[in-house]
């Protein structure tokens, strides 16, 4: 059985977004999606500092200081892009106008509750941004993580213990050994890797699994 | 005639008092009006409360301002970055408060004071640490809490482009909080690349129309 890399998670979550989709990516895992969008697809990119049609990194010497994602990193803009201020950024995360927002967790819940904005870290200040606003208000809410932490404890668990970042929000989760789906009758797993059973990821997740009756292997390529 | 154009930047703050509330822009470094801010620290007003989305880095702009111990509380979404060390140790040392808040939330109760509203309510973040004690209330099946006006006494602002009547334009993301920022407070001040004259901004590209802003200080520099 091979984990899938970070990449290969990041290509999973890529294929599921359809053409015309306007997307937020969350710092971290997410942002890794915009490099594995399919040909022929046209996703709108959103930054939470007032962009629509994020691009990829600017080359070196072709960054302008103005220009940065919410990373705070260096960001291009696509033709057809845009710039607006913050409240109608977070008008278009809060009222629903995106049609995916893709963020990272330290847990998810079996409900679909969401936390990923604090470890309580007593060495740093608390910090949330725009975690909440984006859990809350995109249309779907999908989430990229490692599927334990570095100890082997479950990230999937019955109640999350790390602080809620939203409740009841998560629809879809890709980790780096499957691909899960969070609804009203419990966690469904719609993909596995390659020689992982049933009951060896079920030893990695609290939840109680159901597997999808089409099931299938995650065909990811090297990336 | 009006002119808003001050001739210092010494001179914009000089009447700043102690114990205002400061709505401070900027998303990180871009759109941050550094200078205004440093001669904020210059001018010696103390126990500032400082509405900004982070809680500054390095050592120059709001970072200088904490270091040098004239904020006695800042109320932001995300205080942590490269450089944060002077909000950090401010922080841990208990000398500075600290009022988290989702970035969306922030920007959205700014917008409701500069629109003379009393509040509203959102979604985000009910469920979570960050709502607690908020008055709690449904509507048409979903759950909401309650969030106050933010209003600020001063608003430090950067802009590209302004002409003596106040209207700005932005360059790129460093737009994000300034237009908010500057309808939300009682005196707005912003710090400008270029003073244009009137008349020479298309009137379809003003971001910020000239009755939010009362004083601006032409810094010039590379655009």
């Amino acid at each position: 059985m091979k984990p899938l890399s970070r990449r290969q998670i990041a290509w999973r979550a890529a294929q599921d977004l359809d053409d015309g989709a306007y997307v937020n990516l969350g710092i971290g895992l997410p942002t890794l999606v915009a490099d594995f969008i399919p040909a022929g697809r046209e996703i709108v990119f959103h930054s939470e500092n007032g962009v629509l049609g994020l691009g990829k990194a600017p080359r070196p010497g072709e960054a302008d200081s103005d220009l940065i994602n919410a990373g705070k990193g260096p960001a291009s803009l696509l033709p057809g892009g845009s710039f607006f201020h913050h409240t109608d950024a977070f008008l278009m995360i809060r009222g629903g106008h995106l049609d995916y927002s893709l963020l990272g967790a330290f847990e998810v819940s079996g409900t679909g509750d969401l936390a990923n904005w604090t470890t309580e870290d007593p060495g740093y200040p608390p910090g949330v941004g725009g975690a909440m606003d984006l859990a809350a208000g995109a249309k779907e809410v999908r989430v990229l993580c490692e599927h334990t932490t570095k100890d082997g404890q479950p990230r999937i668990r019955h109640r999350c213990i790390y602080p809620l970042t939203a409740a009841g929000v998560v629809r879809r989760v890709y980790t780096n050994l499957a691909v899960l789906d969070i609804g009203a009758e419990g966690v469904l797993v719609r993909e596995m890797v390659e020689g992982l059973g049933i009951a060896e990821l079920q030893a990695k997740t609290e939840p109680k699994l159901r597997l999808a009756e089409d099931w299938q292997v995650i065909a990811a390529p090297a990336v | 005639m009006i002119d808003k154009i001050i001739g210092s930047l010494e001179a914009a703050v000089a009447d700043i008092k102690d114990g205002a509330t400061v709505l401070c822009a900027g998303f990180g470094a871009v759109g941050a009006p550094d200078e205004l801010i440093d001669a904020l620290q210059a001018q010696g007003a103390r126990d500032l409360v400082i509405v900004a989305n982070n809680a500054g880095n390095g050592r120059t702009g709001l970072a200088g301002l904490i270091a040098s111990g004239h904020v006695r509380k800042v109320i932001c979404s995300y205080p942590r970055s490269t450089d944060s060390t002077a909000f950090d140790d401010a922080y841990k040392a208990g000398k500075i408060e600290l009022e988290l808040v989702p970035q969306g939330t922030i920007s959205e109760r700014m917008r409701c004071a500069a629109a003379g509203l009393g509040g509203f309510y959102s979604a985000v973040g009910v469920g979570t640490r960050l709502a607690e004690g908020k008055e709690a209330r449904e509507i048409d099946g979903r759950l909401y809490v309650f969030e106050k006006p933010l209003k600020g006494d001063i608003a430090l602002l950067k802009a590209d482009r302004a002409d003596r009547w106040g209207n700005l334009t932005y360059r790129k993301s460093a737009r994000n909080f300034n237009p908010t920022m500057a309808m939300a407070a009682e005196l707005s001040i912003v710090q400008v690349r270029e003073v244009v004259a009137l008349g020479a901004i298309d009137p379809e590209s003003v971001a910020t129309p000239g009755i939010f802003i009362d004083r601006i200080v032409q810094l010039g520099g590379k655009r």
